[in-house]
């Protein structure tokens, strides 16, 4: 709704729209007091917050300056009214949905500003609520997100995804933004629930809608997508009815959700064409190894450990190259596998990370050496973000006496190592990357 | 059982958007556990806080009215109770109360 409004009032009326928007829905939840909530409350809210749109227009027609592609049509009573039904129409405000997602997504702004002003001119969240998301104060999301709509609107007009140059770098950074809106729920590395399933459903309802406009439903949109479908099918078993984190050997393929993985296959064979590999075509296709097997223990590592090397020359990241030596721990041996560890070629950067320790101790473990293991699970457990992480690696410290081994568990790129046979194309074109 | 009039004065319910829900929710809960009991009438509606307010054999018309923002009637609803003890025991659950604003009761008056 804001990003209709924002579309009629101009991008540098957004507080204008938001104000707009909170009006119509305080209004609508007073009369909901004595009149109960209607069958369709989105829609209720969608006329109210056009009728208060009207009045806003006819009471400052003249001080206000509006989005200059549709400033005649608003300046004139003749006009106004349809120009505004127009604007509402359920096309139309997806086409604005699109258009604020691609004006969020503002290269000048950094990627936590992006994903913060996605998360609450698109998905209604408060202050409040981003700052519980990033694990920041109320003021320091307050600040962020205050510096974000300055750069927004400083823009004047919401971007215009027919007509733009540089359509292509700012679908890479949308994509971008939902991915890391994505991790940011799945990883949940700033929160004591360790899943905030909200985020992801946010993320994926926001890649639909680019899937449904012709221009941005590109391969990389479809990998993207269905890599998100693939991820949130597992979400409800990665942790358990108390709160702990479930290494994915271990969890319930059965709750798997099917529905959201067929989504995910066919998209993942929708993306397909063309000549462009994404990064999120391989993760996507990593990730449907893992939910095609039908348990933890038919792997097909090599397959694994060539697509996480064709994920580092896209994308080189020390995330991965971990990944990677687990799935080489998987195939030539723990010592392969801590041989590759220790050679990460930028290992300052996980330093924060406790899935780093965390694979060694378990590699070492393999090896047979229970009281290194031990020294790598405490420095893991000294870099658990929340509750759930931190309780996991305690019980693998505790572990080390028994010497009970453990699948890895990494996180959200990483998170897949079943791989029992790839799309022929997206193989083949994996291998040429 | 006789009808009597609630108008509801003052109370305002808060303009961030989790202060109104919270409201609403309680409001709902109040107004329906009435209604399963078979005291409400009619729910009623809220009211605008503007108005007209026509005065006189001149029949001024003037904005307002302008009473003070706890005296300002914000909506109404038309109950059934056995008498006035009973309709003014059955508005003690009113969440208006809880934010300083008052339930005004009034007979309706019969034939």
């Amino acid at each position: 709704m804001v990003a209709t409004l924002t579309r009629i009032f101009g991008v540098h009326n957004l507080a204008l729209a938001e104000d707009v928007v909170q009006d119509a829905f305080c209004r609508a939840l007073e009369v909901w007091k004595f009149r109960g909530v209607p069958d369709n409350p989105s829609g209720w809210l969608m006329t109210a917050a056009k009728n208060r749109a009207l009045d806003v227009m006819r009471r400052q027609r003249i001080a206000l300056r509006y989005a200059p592609e549709l400033g005649r049509l608003l300046d004139s009573e003749w006009t106004l009214s349809s120009a505004l039904e127009a604007a509402f129409e359920p096309h139309a405000i997806k086409d604005d949905q699109l258009r604020m997602m691609f004006s969020c997504c503002n290269p000048a702004l950094p990627a936590n500003a992006q994903i913060a002003l996605v998360l609450q001119v698109q998905c209604g969240f408060s202050a409040r609520e981003i700052a519980a998301a990033f694990l920041i104060g109320l003021a320091a999301a307050e600040k962020r997100l205050a510096r974000a709509k300055k750069v927004l609107a400083a823009s004047e007009r919401l971007f215009e995804i027919a007509d733009a140059g540089d359509f292509a770098v700012r679908l890479d950074a949308v994509h971008r933004a939902l991915y890391l809106l994505f991790s940011e729920g799945y990883h949940g590395a700033s929160s004591e629930t360790a899943v905030r399933a909200e985020l992801c459903r946010e993320a994926i309802r926001l890649c639909a809608l680019l899937l449904e406009q012709p221009l941005a439903a590109t391969p990389a949109t479809r990998a993207l997508y269905a890599l998100l479908c693939f991820n949130a099918a597992r979400l409800t078993t990665r942790i358990d009815a108390s709160g702990n984190l479930v290494p994915w050997g271990a969890q319930d393929r059965s709750r798997w959700d099917r529905r959201l993985i067929l989504e995910g296959e066919r998209e993942l064979e929708a993306a397909a064409t063309g000549h462009e590999v994404s990064e999120y075509h391989l993760e996507a296709a990593i990730a449907a190894m893992h939910t095609r097997a039908s348990s933890a223990g038919e792997t097909d590592w090599a397959s694994i450990v060539a697509l996480y090397g064709a994920l580092l020359r896209l994308r080189p990241s020390p995330v991965v190259e971990l990944n990677r030596a687990i799935a080489v721990a998987q195939i030539e041996g723990p010592e392969r596998g801590l041989e590759a560890l220790r050679a990460i070629g930028d290992p300052e950067k996980l330093a924060a990370y406790p899935f780093y320790p965390a694979a060694l101790g378990e590699l070492e473990l393999r090896c047979g050496r229970p009281a290194n293991a031990r020294e790598h699970f405490r420095a893991a457990v000294a870099l658990a973000r929340n509750s759930s992480e931190r309780r996991f690696l305690e019980r693998r410290v505790a572990a080390c006496a028994a010497g009970t081994i453990v699948a890895l568990n990494e996180g959200f790129v990483e998170d897949a190592h079943v791989m029992q046979k790839m799309t022929p194309e997206i193989r083949r074109r994996a291998t040429q990357v | 059982m006789s009808e009597y009039l609630y108008l509801y004065r003052g109370g305002e319910s808060g303009r961030t958007p989790e202060a109104a829900e919270k409201q609403m929710q309680l409001w709902m809960a109040w107004l329906s556990d009435l209604g399963q009991k078979g005291h409400i009438k009619d729910p009623g509606q809220p009211l605008e806080h503007t108005g007209k307010v026509v005065t006189g054999q001149a029949k001024t018309v003037t904005d307002g009215p302008y009473a003070e923002a706890k005296d300002l009637v914000g909506g109404y609803t038309i109950v059934e109770a056995k008498d006035i003890h009973q309709a003014a025991e059955l508005s003690g659950g009113c969440p208006i109360l809880a934010l300083g604003g008052a339930v005004e009761i009034r007979p309706v008056m019969k034939m």
